[in-house]
């Protein structure tokens, strides 16, 4: 079987959190929900994630309708927590549309229907009050979208309408939240600058560490480098890499070298179906199914 | 980097609460009530004008009652006698629209040519500038200028030379007194270019550029090309930009009543003072002594209404199926 | 004919149709800077202080001024922004960012319908309403009659500027849990704000200058106009019966009246198309 690439070249370990290696589960082992299909592999959680991960959001059965056409099938998945879980797959693969339902922006487009739950923590996401939903489950999209405020005021955005801070609680949230995006330094000393006045990759991590200031335990990423230059796409993979210490990450790339960089668990769409989910190193070196194989060394793409 | 867990500001989220107080709390949150405000606007708006149709038919009633159908086609408006027909107002407003369309369709929309097609970038944004200018001045200036500078160079220049080429012609003859439909014509003529030009020029520079490169790439001088090809395409467009200005000819008020003459009558010269419908409301509401009087000139604004809802409806259709074809090119 | 008599022949129709077409646009654009000229000319010379300060003067006593037809169109219009502007600057909230299918459509006709009512109709309409109602003209009936012109110009543009903000800003504000009225508040409308306040400025330059809606509403008066329950003066109108009347004085007073209307106006217009030119999210154009 090919190697996508070197093992040398594989993100460092970090070693408390490495999962134990276990056998992974094979397609046709006894699943725990009748309603899953053979076709979808369902690790139980401690048997893939290791008995010190717990799992943060679980998905069953989760199919997503676009008015008549059916843009997800049957998707059964956890996501462990405090790690980082990659989707990957082809362009219009519904990954987008998977991590939406996640934090529910769904909801925002108009005759869309959902079949199957959602939890977070054990809760069904739907019966969550959403604003706080998003609160707790953030999320940075493709093309950067800061406000058209200051620098400090877009991190502060969020805080100001949670609510409950003081000014200077505040600022303090200000500044951790852009030093865990690695910003900091770059713009302490012109805060009150207009957003816009920083470079696409600056603007990224503006738009992280805007969605780090209310705390999230999730963070989703929906191709945050896709419009990035390389130099930009590494200072960002770098930041995600040490935010899984603190935070849940879910990223969804069409880069499957930075899928391999970045995550701990990956999952492998294709046509709204979840073909394949494990462990990165597995997905990328020995992965269950052909599909997988043919999409991680470039048959199709 | 961060080394320390943050501790959240934040209350824990809460699964969705039961009960009257979360009820109420779901009522009056503020998206609830955003939204109740923004479509209680919306709705006043369907309201205030179901509500301006509503006026202008029971306050008509009179005259409706009274004069039936027969109200378009009476030719006679005598207050005196109580005889009220809005043939002579039609017939002047109609007149007028259409002379002023002659004029104004042939150069506002060899202008939105010039401007979207044949000019370079700068001049024709600087023209188009002054040209949706024009649209901003008031009614009642081009009535002044009307009356004090165009009559005049009409009487002088313009009225002599009709005469004399095409004084044969049942349009051109009888006396000229300054107030007429020739002035009145030419007065919207100039008011709706503005309309003409800005409308033709948007639905021009809508057209795909793939439509010119064919064309050009077939060896079509520029001309032929925005002629035989631009033009055509962005046709319904630029008919709808036609209606949209009849629309504004038609209920065009002060200007027309400032030159126009107030003459109700029907007369086949263009020399002639007549009268429009908008023009005989401005003028003698506020002089009208009994209640058919008043009732019969708001029937005229109910006919006039009537008429700008049909011609707009149709330039609105057109404009909007020329965009389509755009998009879908 | 030649191939090559054929090509001259094309390229000579190809240049007088430039020629034509552009001379008719330089004729339209000389239009306005004739109007403008003319209006500069004649009616700036006859303006002085009198003109902003004093009442009109009996019929054929010399001099006087406007000053209550300036006062006037202010009460007017400002009735006109407080009742139109509110209005139509909720309703373009609706139909860009909570319509729907079926009941938007609608509201959207109707709107397109009341912009095209001619000015007279609405005017017949303020009389009907309030100076009916009331027995007597009044500033509140033209306040109201221009309000509810301005309206349909309001919403539009409301919602064509608010369109035109992107759609990442609202997801990025919506996926930080804020609620989306607020989204709205604080990221949306703040971003559409340039657009806005120019198409406020365009509404009431337009309706600025109307007077067929006011002929029977506020009527005319020669005094000041106490409060807003009584006929009252207005620039327009009074620009309109002073050009009428056999009084070359009133007609010099009327070039003047004219003259500041048409300046107050294009002023408005050229400052809020340079705002506009200026502005992130200045809409389609």
């Amino acid at each position: 079987m090919m190697m996508p690439m070197e093992a040398h070249e594989r993100a460092p370990d970090r070693a408390p959190h490495r999962p134990v290696p276990l056998e992974p589960v094979l397609a046709d082992a006894p699943t725990r929900a009748d309603t899953v299909t053979r076709e979808s592999p369902v690790p139980v959680a401690s048997e893939l994630f290791g008995p010190a991960t717990e799992e943060k959001m679980r998905v069953e059965a989760l199919n997503f309708f676009y008015g008549k056409s059916q843009a997800l099938f049957d998707i059964t998945i956890r996501v462990p927590t405090k790690h980082v879980t990659a989707f990957i797959g082809p362009s219009g693969c519904g990954k987008s549309t998977f991590l939406r339902t996640l934090n529910r922006m769904c909801d925002t487009v108009k005759n869309t229907r959902v079949e199957g739950a959602v939890h977070l923590d054990g809760e069904d996401i739907f019966r969550l009050d959403v604003t706080s939903l998003r609160r707790r489950v953030g999320m940075v999209f493709q093309k950067s979208n800061p406000f058209p405020k200051s620098i400090f005021d877009n991190v502060a955005y969020g805080l100001r309408v949670n609510g409950g801070l003081t000014r200077g609680q505040i600022a303090e949230h200000v500044e951790r939240s852009l030093v865990r995006s690695a910003l900091w330094d770059e713009v302490k000393h012109k805060l009150h600058h207009s957003a816009y006045s920083l470079s696409g990759g600056q603007q990224q991590r503006l738009c992280i560490a805007r969605a780090l200031a209310v705390d999230p335990e999730v963070l989703l990423l929906d191709e945050p480098c896709s419009a990035l230059d390389p130099i930009a796409t590494s200072k960002i993979e770098e930041l995600l890499l040490g935010l899984a210490d603190s935070c849940t990450i879910v990223i969804v790339t069409h880069n499957m070298q930075q899928a391999a960089r970045v995550s701990d668990y990956t999952g492998f769409f294709l046509l709204g179906r979840m073909v394949e989910f494990d462990r990165t190193d597995k997905i990328f070196q020995n992965p269950a199914k052909k599909e997988t194989e043919d999409y991680v060394t470039g048959r199709f793409g | 980097m961060s080394a320390t867990q943050v501790v959240s500001p934040h209350s824990e989220a809460r699964v969705s609460p039961r009960g009257t107080r979360a009820f109420a709390l779901r009522v009056f949150s503020g998206d609830r009530i955003a939204q109740g405000v923004v479509t209680a606007s919306a709705a006043l708006i369907l309201f205030l004008t179901a509500l301006l149709v509503y006026e202008l038919w029971v306050n008509s009633h009179l005259a409706r009652e009274k004069f039936g159908w027969h109200f378009l086609f009476t030719s006679t408006w005598d207050p005196n006698t109580g005889v009220f027909g809005a043939l002579p107002f039609l017939y002047g407003t109609v007149v007028t629209s259409v002379l002023a369309l002659t004029i104004g369709v042939p150069l506002g929309v060899g202008a939105a040519i010039f401007l979207a097609e044949l000019a370079p970038p700068k001049l024709s944004n600087a023209l188009t500038f002054c040209v949706e200018l024009l649209a901003a001045v008031p009614s009642v200036i081009y009535g002044l200028l009307g009356v004090f500078v165009m009559m005049p160079v009409i009487k002088t220049y313009l009225y002599p030379l009709l005469k004399n080429t095409l004084g044969w012609t049942p349009l051109f003859s009888g006396p000229f007194y300054g107030v007429s439909f020739l002035a009145a014509g030419i007065v919207l003529a100039i008011m709706i270019l503005p309309f003409i030009v800005s409308v033709s020029r948007q639905v021009l520079l809508a057209v795909p550029a793939d439509q010119r490169e064919g064309a050009l790439a077939l060896g079509a001088t520029k001309w032929e090309t925005t002629w035989k090809v631009v033009v055509p395409f962005a046709k319904r467009g630029i008919y709808g930009s036609v209606f949209l200005a009849l629309a504004r000819a038609l209920g065009e008020t002060m200007a027309v009543t400032m030159v126009i003459g107030n003459t109700p009558q029907i007369k086949a010269s263009l020399f002639a003072p007549g009268y429009s419908i908008a023009a005989v409301i401005a003028n003698e509401f506020t002089e009208a002594t009994n209640d058919l009087y008043v009732n019969s000139l708001i029937e005229l604004g109910l006919v006039l209404f009537a008429l700008t809802i049909v011609i707009n409806g149709l330039a609105r259709l057109l404009v909007m199926s020329t965009s389509k074809m755009s998009a879908s090119a | 004919m030649t191939e090559a008599a054929r090509l001259r022949t094309r390229h000579l129709v190809n240049n007088l149709m430039l020629g034509t077409t552009g001379v008719f646009t330089v004729i339209i654009a000389s239009l306005l800077l004739f109007i403008l000229g003319y209006l500069l000319v004649n009616g700036a010379r006859n303006l002085n202080i009198a003109f902003f300060t004093e009442l009109p003067k009996p019929v054929g006593e010399p001099g006087g001024g406007m000053a209550n037809a300036i006062v006037g169109s202010a009460k007017i219009l400002g009735i006109a922004t407080v009742i139109g502007v509110p209005v139509g600057f909720l309703g373009g909230v609706y139909l860009a960012e909570y319509g729907n299918r079926g009941f938007a459509f609608i509201v959207r006709y109707v709107t397109d319908l009341l912009n095209g009512v001619p000015s007279i109709v609405i005017g017949i309409f303020g009389y009907t309403l309030i100076v009916l109602r009331f027995k007597h003209f009044s500033t509140l009936a033209g306040g109201m009659a221009l309000g509810l012109m301005m309206i349909p110009i309001a919403v539009r543009s409301t919602e064509e500027f608010l369109r035109a903000v992107p759609n990442g800003l609202r997801e990025g504000a919506l996926a930080l849990g804020t609620p989306k009225w607020r989204a709205l508040a604080t990221v949306v409308i703040p971003a559409a704000r340039d657009g806005i306040i120019t198409g406020i400025m365009l509404n009431l330059a337009r309706v600025a200058g109307e007077t067929a809606p006011l002929l029977f509403t506020s009527f005319s008066n020669r005094y000041w106009s106490p409060g807003i329950d009584h006929e009252t003066a207005s620039l327009p109108v009074t620009i309109y019966n002073y050009a009428l009347a056999p009084s070359d004085d009133w007609h010099r007073q009327a070039w003047a009246a004219g003259f500041v209307l048409l300046m107050l106006i294009l002023t408005i217009n050229v400052s809020a198309r340079l705002i506009l030119a200026r502005s992130r999210f200045g809409g389609g154009r």
